[in-house]
């Protein structure tokens, strides 16, 4: 199986990812947020994370610059010069220098059900063969959603991928667990193993419906899984009806 | 099936989700000109303050590359090469997706008989692609020196994907360890052991084998 243009593409497309963050003017990432600690002190510390040890502390009054965030941490610069990493929970009790209140709150229930843009993976079983998915979504309202994913099929006798567009309607999207429909179409293209006798390679459109249910975790993650049933539209007489199960994880951006 | 069912459905979902995606776009410039409703009886008057959420870059993505050994079952080992993206989800937890490429080499029996070739050259490339889960579980500070500290941490990895090699691919479960040493505030330095295991059928008999891989690389955070 030939995975070169899937791997160029991919590569080209971050290579213009990392070219493009590169060339953007410094002074435009070099305006950095101001603000000024509010409670009694801001705790830096040396690393992005809980375990981090403190080393600094910028004291109520003092205004501090930020200048970056990792994950829910924030790299600041003290007016001193001293950086260091602070925790979003103290972060967001410092205030702008105009008095107002700082708004980094974590996404929220309301930033899941308005989300429009939605990515992640899934593993599963495809009549007999491993399935490891892609997708990503497009969310045109809370109820509808259009998807592109791209699967690798990996079976005892034969393995390929699987391209396809996928439109799905979620009825109730403000529950926890929230179930969805799934109408799609693709292509399937399987090749046989090496090690078997000679057996052509075959590319083939297929048609599925599927019913899944999607779970927001936490922030931005949510957890994923569905049933499809696809139908191979073969050159022969006969199509061939296909089950995948799977499961997976996402975010939304 | 009759062709005319498959250019149904295909029409179908090509025009709905095209539909849907005009609708969604729609709907934004929909709200943009709601008109303005009725005077209300009363007017409270209270300005309303605009919350902006700042503009602070984030910085949740790692592009990085590495080259170290792997070591392919039953071929020797040998240079491997490759590239990870990871998007950091929250301090402790992280998604990653890596892809590497080496040549094999020659088995024993090979090398012993002198001119049987079980491969041909082609078939030798050795490529996996892997999409992973991965936990920091100790960070900490690495001292160099009596001056010198770098932020660090220890990290597992836990994933899955598919490795093309003797012209097949193979479902591929991979997992280890690794090192991440913060060089500074964009650039971190990694160390990493990681097993690719797969199920193949290559010398005659099915069996499990891994390929243990020890790699060095580097990465940006943007």
């Amino acid at each position: 199986m030939n995975l070169m243009p899937v791997h160029a593409l991919r590569l080209l497309l971050l290579g213009a990812g990392v070219f493009l963050h590169f060339v953007t003017p410094a002074q435009a990432r070099e305006a950095h947020y101001v603000v000024e600690v509010a409670e009694p002190f801001l705790e830096l510390h040396s690393g992005p994370g809980r375990g981090y040890p403190r080393f600094h502390i910028a004291e109520r009054g003092e205004r501090v610059e930020v200048l970056s965030r990792r994950t829910d941490w924030f790299r600041v610069r003290t007016a001193g010069g001293v950086e260091g990493w602070a925790s979003r929970a103290q972060v967001s009790q410092t205030v702008r220098p105009s008095g107002e209140a700082v708004s980094i709150a974590p996404p929220s229930r309301l930033d899941y059900l308005d989300r429009r843009t939605e990515g992640g993976v899934m593993l599963g079983d495809f009549g007999g063969a491993d399935v490891l998915s892609a997708y990503f979504a497009w969310h045109a309202t809370r109820n509808l959603s259009v998807e592109l994913s791209a699967s690798d099929l990996n079976g005892r006798f034969s393995s390929g991928w699987l391209a396809g567009l996928n439109l799905v309607h979620q009825p109730w999207p403000e529950w926890r667990v929230s179930p969805f429909l799934a109408l799609g179409t693709g292509v399937i293209r399987v090749e046989p193993r090496a090690t078997l006798v000679d057996v052509e390679d075959r590319t083939d459109q297929v048609g599925h419906a599927g019913l899944g249910l999607r779970m927001h975790v936490s922030r931005n993650f949510m957890l994923r899984a569905e049933y499809r049933r696809y139908v191979v539209f073969t050159s022969r007489d006969e199509n061939e009806d296909v089950n995948e199960w799977k499961a997976g994880f996402g975010f939304f951006f | 099936m009759e062709s005319g069912l498959r250019f149904l459905l295909l029409n179908t979902v090509v025009t709905l989700s095209l539909a849907v995606m005009a609708g969604g776009c729609s709907r934004v410039v929909d709200t943009l000109d709601e008109p303005s409703a009725a005077e209300p009886v009363i007017d409270p008057r209270v300005e309303r303050r605009e919350v902006r959420r700042p503009r602070i870059d984030t910085e949740n993505f790692e592009l990085g590359v590495y080259t170290g050994f792997i070591s392919v079952e039953d071929f020797g080992s040998s240079t491997v090469y490759g590239g990870r993206l990871a998007y950091h989800i929250t301090e402790g937890l992280f998604a990653e997706a890596t892809i590497g490429q080496t040549t094999a080499g020659r088995t024993s029996f090979e090398t012993l008989s002198g001119s049987v070739d079980l491969l041909t050259p082609d078939e030798r490339r050795f490529r996996y692609y892997d999409l992973s889960l991965g936990y920091n579980l100790f960070p900490g500070e690495t001292f160099i020196g009596r001056n010198r500290a770098f932020t660090s941490s220890l990290y597992l990895l836990l994933g899955a994907g598919s490795t093309e090699f003797a012209g097949d691919s193979r479902f591929t479960i991979s997992f280890g360890a690794g090192y991440r040493v913060l060089l500074n505030d964009w650039l971190s330095a990694h160390l990493m052991v990681r097993d690719h295991v797969f199920r193949t059928d290559l010398l005659g008999e099915d069996k499990t084998v891994h390929n243990i891989e020890f790699v060095i690389g580097l990465g940006w955070f943007f």
